[in-house]
C-alpha cells in the first residue's frame, strides 16, 4: 500500500495538548476531553476558546486541553465564565464541572447564570459522587449508592433525593438547550459529541445558555471494573437519569 | 531506645498495613510510639510509604531525619530511601522484587525473598507480614507474639486472614533464625 | 472513666472527642486534608443518634452551625483553608450573636487552591479574624493526637463558657498521624449545664431574638464594648503554651503545632550535645501568650521563629517582644515538610549569627 492510500484514523486533536493525563483507568473524563476536543478542532474555534476548569478530578484540565483556560473556586466556574463572557463576548467560553462542582457548592451559581441567559456552554460530568476528595455523596449520588459519607448507602430520609439538575435548568426561560448523554457506547459517545457542538453552535449564534450533562463513568470510587461500570450506568444510573434532550429551544427560535 | 523505621514500596503490596501492624503492636506492649504515613502529592504515581518511631521516652518528633532501618519492598522505593537511612542502619530488602542491593557500604542488607516465603505459608500476598516477621526477628523491637498481637489489633474486622498473616510474621521471624 | 489507651488517626481522634465531649451536630462539606473527620463522625454520629449532615458547602454548613447552636447543641464544623474561607462570614456571624461553636481547621497549602500539604499559613486568617467586625475567637493548637483529644474537649469548655466560636487548627500531617490517645471520660449531653439564652419555645417565657444587628451607632457602640471585656476576660485567663527545655537556654526556639513537633526533635538532638536551646510552643494562637514570652524575653536570649508559614507567627513574637531579644525568622511555605535535623541547622545558624539558614528580623 503506498503512503498516499493510507487513511489516518486516529490522531491527536490539536486542541488536545500531547500529554499524559492523571485520570484512572476508565475515567469518564478522558473520553469527553477527548471529543470536546475534536469538536474544537472540527468547528476551527480552538484559538478562539477560553475554558473555565472546575475543582474536581477535572482540576488540571488546563494541563491537557490546548485553549486558554482559568481555574475557578470550587464551584464558581459560571460565575467566572460569566466575567469573562461580558468582557470578550465573541469568544467561545466554557466551564467543565462535576456534580459537587456545579449542583452542590456552585448550585447558585449555575443556576443564576442560566437563569440570566449567559451565551455560555457549560459541559457537565456526572459521575454521581465526589472524585478528587475521594468517594463522599454527591448531589447526583443515587439511592443506595455507598460512599465514604452516606453509611449504607444513600438514605433519601437522612440524605434528601438525588437532584436532577438539567431538568431545574430547564425551567428557566433564558436556557435554550438542554441534553442529557453518557459515553457508554461509540454510538452514545457519538451522540454526546453532536450534543457538545450544537451547545458550542448555539453559543457562537448568540441564542443563549446550553448545557450537555453526560453520565461518566467514575470506577475508582465506585469500586467497580472499568466495565462494570459502563454497565452500571446503563443498567442504573440512567433509571434516575434518562437520556435524551431535556429542552431545546432552537427550533422555535425565542432561546435568546 | 527510640527506634525509627521506614517502610516503603507500591500501592498494594501493605506498606502501610505492615507499619500499621507494628505501631500497634508497640503501643500494647506500652511503648510510645508515632505513625506516620505519607500522604497527597507523596503518593502520586502508586508508590506508598510511612514512617513508625518506637521508643521508650516521648518522641518529640513524628518526621524522621534519618530513619535507622529502611523496609524496601520494592526497587524505586530502595533507590529513593537508602540515601536517607542513618549510617550504621539496617534496610531489609524484599528480595523478590530486588535485584540489587543498596550502594552504601555503611549499612547492612537483610534480603529477604518475601514473596517466596509468603506462598509457602499460603499466599503471595501475606508478603509484607512475613518482612515484618523479619524485621521483628531481626531487631528485637518486638517479640514476634507481640507482632501478632499488633497484626490482630490492626486488622480488626478482617479476622479471616488472621491465620494467614500469622503465620508469614512467624515465618518471616524463623528465616531470620534459621537463615532459611 | 478515661478510655484504654487507643492508636487513632488525628483526624478521628478529634471526631470521638467531640462525640465524647458531648457533640451530637456535625455540618461540613468534603474537602482534603480532613475529609476522614467527617467520615468517622458519619457514621460515629448514628450510633449516638447525633445529626450528620454533609452539605452541599461551607457556607451551608457554617449556618447551619449557627443554627443548631441557638437551638443549643454542642455543634462543630470542619474543613481545610479554602472551605474555612468560606465560613469566615458565619463565623463573624457566630461572634457577633455570641454562639458557640468549634471550628475545625486542617491547614493546607494556599494561596488559592494551593495543595493539601501541611501548612500553617491560615495564622493571620484564624488569629486576626478572617471574617469582619471587631471580633476574637479562641485558636487552639495541638501538637500530638493525645493534645487533639484534650483540646477538643477544652474547645467545647470554652465555646460554651464564653458563648463564643473556638477554632482548632491542625494540618495534614497531623490529621493522618496516629498517636496512641487516651481519651477524657465521655460527657452526657444531657449533663451538660442549661443554657439560659436557647431557642427553644416560649413557652412560660418572654419570646428570645439571637442576633447582632445593632443599628443605633451607641447600641452597637456597647454591644462592641460587651465583647471586649469577654475578649479581655478570655486573654487574662485562657492563655496556654508549654515550655521545653527553655532553662538556661540561649536559643529559644518559637513554633506551635506541626512545626513545634520537628522543632522538639531538633531541640533534643541539640541538648544531647550539650548546647543550651529550648522551645516555647503557644498553644492558644489567641489568645497568644504574650507574659510568658516576654518573662523569657528579658534573660535576653535570641528567640528563633518557626513556622510552616512566611512570616505570620513571628508578627505576634516582634508584638510580644519588641527589640528586647534578638528575633530570627525560618519559615517552609507550600508544604515541603522539614526534619529536625533541618531545624537544628537554622538553631545552629541562629547561634553563631552566621546568617546561613533563616534571617535576623529587623524590630
Ligand atoms: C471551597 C472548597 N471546598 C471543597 C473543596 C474540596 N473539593 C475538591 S473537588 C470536590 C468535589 C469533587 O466532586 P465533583 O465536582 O463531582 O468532581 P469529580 O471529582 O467527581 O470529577 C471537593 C469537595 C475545595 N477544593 N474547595
Ligand atoms: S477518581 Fe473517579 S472521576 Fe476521578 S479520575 Fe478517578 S475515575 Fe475519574
Amino acid at each position: 500500500m503506498s503512503q498516499a492510500a493510507m487513511k489516518r484514523i486516529y490522531s491527536m486533536p490539536e486542541s488536545l495538548k500531547d500529554t499524559s493525563n492523571h485520570y484512572c483507568p476508565g475515567c469518564g473524563h478522558s473520553v469527553v476531553h477527548r471529543i470536546l476536543a475534536e469538536v474544537l478542532d472540527e468547528m476551527g474555534l480552538r484559538e478562539r476558546t477560553i475554558g473555565v476548569a472546575p475543582v474536581g478530578c477535572a482540576v488540571l484540565a488546563y494541563n491537557y486541553f490546548n485553549f486558554d483556560m482559568v481555574e475557578a473556586p470550587h464551584g464558581r466556574a459560571l460565575a467566572v465564565a460569566t466575567g469573562i463572557k461580558r468582557v470578550q463576548p465573541d469568544k467561545l467560553v466554557l466551564t467543565y464541572q462535576g456534580d459537587g462542582d456545579l449542583a452542590a457548592i456552585g448550585t447558585a451559581e449555575t443556576i443564576h447564570a442560566a437563569n440570566r441567559g449567559e451565551k455560555i456552554s457549560t459541559v457537565f460530568i456526572n459521575n454521581a459522587i465526589y472524585g478528587m476528595t475521594g468517594g463522599q455523596m454527591a448531589p447526583t449520588t443515587i439511592e443506595g449508592l455507598w460512599s465514604t459519607t452516606t453509611p449504607g448507602g444513600r438514605d433519601l430520609d437522612r440524605d434528601g433525593y438525588p437532584i436532577d439538575i438539567s431538568r431545574m435548568l430547564a425551567v428557566c426561560p433564558r436556557t435554550v438547550y438542554i441534553e442529557r448523554c453518557a459515553i457508554t457506547s461509540p454510538k452514545n459517545i457519538r451522540r454526546a459529541k453532536r450534543a457538545i457542538r450544537k451547545s458550542f453552535e448555539i453559543q457562537m449564534k448568540g441564542l443563549g445558555f446550553s448545557l450537555v450533562e453526560i453520565l461518566s463513568p467514575c470506577p475508582t470510587n465506585w469500586k467497580m471494573s472499568p466495565k462494570e461500570a459502563w454497565m452500571w450506568i446503563e443498567k442504573v444510573l440512567e433509571r434516575t437519569y434518562p437520556l435524551g434532550v431535556i429542552k431545546d429551544l432552537t427550533e422555535s427560535g425565542d432561546g435568546g | 531506645m527510640m527506634v525509627r523505621t521506614t517502610f516503603a514500596g507500591f500501592g498494594g503490596q501493605g506498606v502501610l498495613l505492615m507499619g500499621y501492624v507494628l505501631a500497634h503492636g508497640a503501643m500494647l506492649k506500652g511503648l510510645n510510639v508515632t505513625y506516620l504515613p505519607a500522604y497527597g502529592a507523596e503518593m502520586r504515581g502508586g508508590t506508598a510509604n510511612c514512617t513508625v518511631t518506637l521508643s521508650d521516652e516521648e518522641i518529640a518528633s513524628p518526621v524522621a531525619s534519618q530513619p535507622d532501618i529502611l523496609v524496601a519492598m520494592n526497587a524505586p522505593s530502595l533507590e529513593r530511601f537508602e540515601p536517607t537511612v542513618k549510617p550504621g542502619g539496617l534496610i531489609f530488602v524484599n528480595a523478590s522484587l530486588i535485584e540489587v542491593s543498596p550502594q552504601r557500604s555503611d549499612v547492612s542488607e537483610v534480603r529477604v525473598d518475601a514473596v517466596k516465603l509468603a506462598r509457602e505459608v499460603g499466599s503471595d500476598r501475606a508478603a509484607n507480614m512475613v518482612m515484618l516477621g523479619a524485621l521483628v526477628g531481626k531487631t528485637g523491637m518486638l517479640e514476634v507474639e507481640e507482632a501478632v498481637r499488633g497484626m490482630a489489633e490492626a486488622t480488626k474486622g478482617k479476622e479471616k486472614f488472621f491465620d494467614l498473616n500469622k503465620a508469614a510474621i512467624e515465618r518471616g521471624a524463623a528465616f531470620i533464625c534459621e537463615g532459611r | 472513666m478515661p478510655s484504654e489507651r487507643m492508636l487513632m488517626r488525628g483526624a478521628h481522634v478529634v471526631g470521638e472527642a467531640a462525640v465524647r465531649a458531648g457533640c451530637r451536630c456535625y455540618f461540613g462539606y468534603p474537602i482534603t486534608p480532613q475529609n476522614e473527620l467527617p467520615e468517622y463522625l458519619s457514621s460515629r454520629l448514628a450510633e449516638v443518634g447525633g445529626t450528620f449532615i454533609q452539605a452541599e458547602s461551607e457556607v451551608a454548613s457554617i449556618n447551619m452551625v449557627i443554627g443548631a447552636s441557638a437551638a443549643g447543641a454542642r455543634v462543630m464544623t470542619s474543613s481545610s483553608s479554602p472551605g474555612i474561607s468560606l465560613k469566615q462570614e458565619g463565623i463573624s456571624y457566630l461572634c457577633g450573636q455570641e454562639l458557640p461553636a468549634v471550628i475545625v481547621n486542617m491547614m493546607r497549602g494556599g494561596p488559592g487552591l494551593g495543595n493539601i500539604a501541611p501548612s500553617q499559613a491560615d495564622y493571620f486568617q484564624a488569629t486576626r479574624g478572617g471574617g469582619h467586625g471587631d471580633y476574637r475567637l479562641p485558636v487552639l493548637a495541638p501538637s500530638g493526637c493525645q493534645e487533639l483529644a484534650e483540646l477538643t474537649f477544652l474547645a467545647f469548655e470554652l465555646a460554651d463558657t464564653y458563648r463564643n466560636p473556638v477554632m482548632l487548627v491542625g494540618d495534614g500531617l497531623m490529621g493522618q498521624m496516629m498517636e496512641p490517645v487516651v481519651f477524657p471520660d465521655p460527657i452526657d449531653p444531657k449533663d451538660l449545664p442549661p443554657k439560659d439564652w436557647i431557642l427553644d419555645g416560649c413557652k412560660g417565657r418572654p419570646p428570645r431574638a439571637i442576633y447582632s444587628l445593632f443599628l443605633e451607632p451607641p447600641v452597637l457602640y456597647q454591644h462592641n464594648l460587651h465583647l471586649q471585656g469577654k475578649y479581655d476576660r478570655i486573654a487574662a485567663k485562657e492563655v496556654r503554651f508549654e515550655h521545653y527545655q527553655t532553662e538556661g537556654a540561649e536559643v529559644v526556639v518559637v513554633a506551635y503545632g506541626t512545626a513545634s513537633r520537628i522543632a522538639k526533635g531538633a531541640v533534643n538532638r541539640l541538648r544531647r550535645e550539650g548546647l543550651p536551646v529550648g522551645l516555647f510552643r503557644p498553644i492558644t494562637l489567641w489568645p497568644f501568650p504574650k507574659e510568658a514570652l516576654r518573662q523569657m524575653a528579658q534573660n535576653g536570649i535570641k528567640i528563633a521563629v518557626f513556622e510552616l508559614s512566611l512570616g505570620q507567627l513571628v508578627e505576634d513574637v516582634i508584638l510580644t517582644v519588641g527589640a528586647r531579644s534578638e528575633i530570627y525568622f525560618h519559615g517552609i511555605p507550600g508544604g515541603p515538610i522539614p526534619t529536625p535535623a533541618e531545624v537544628e541547622d537554622y538553631i545552629r545558624s541562629v547561634m553563631s549569627g552566621d546568617g546561613r539558614v533563616g534571617r535576623r528580623v529587623e524590630v
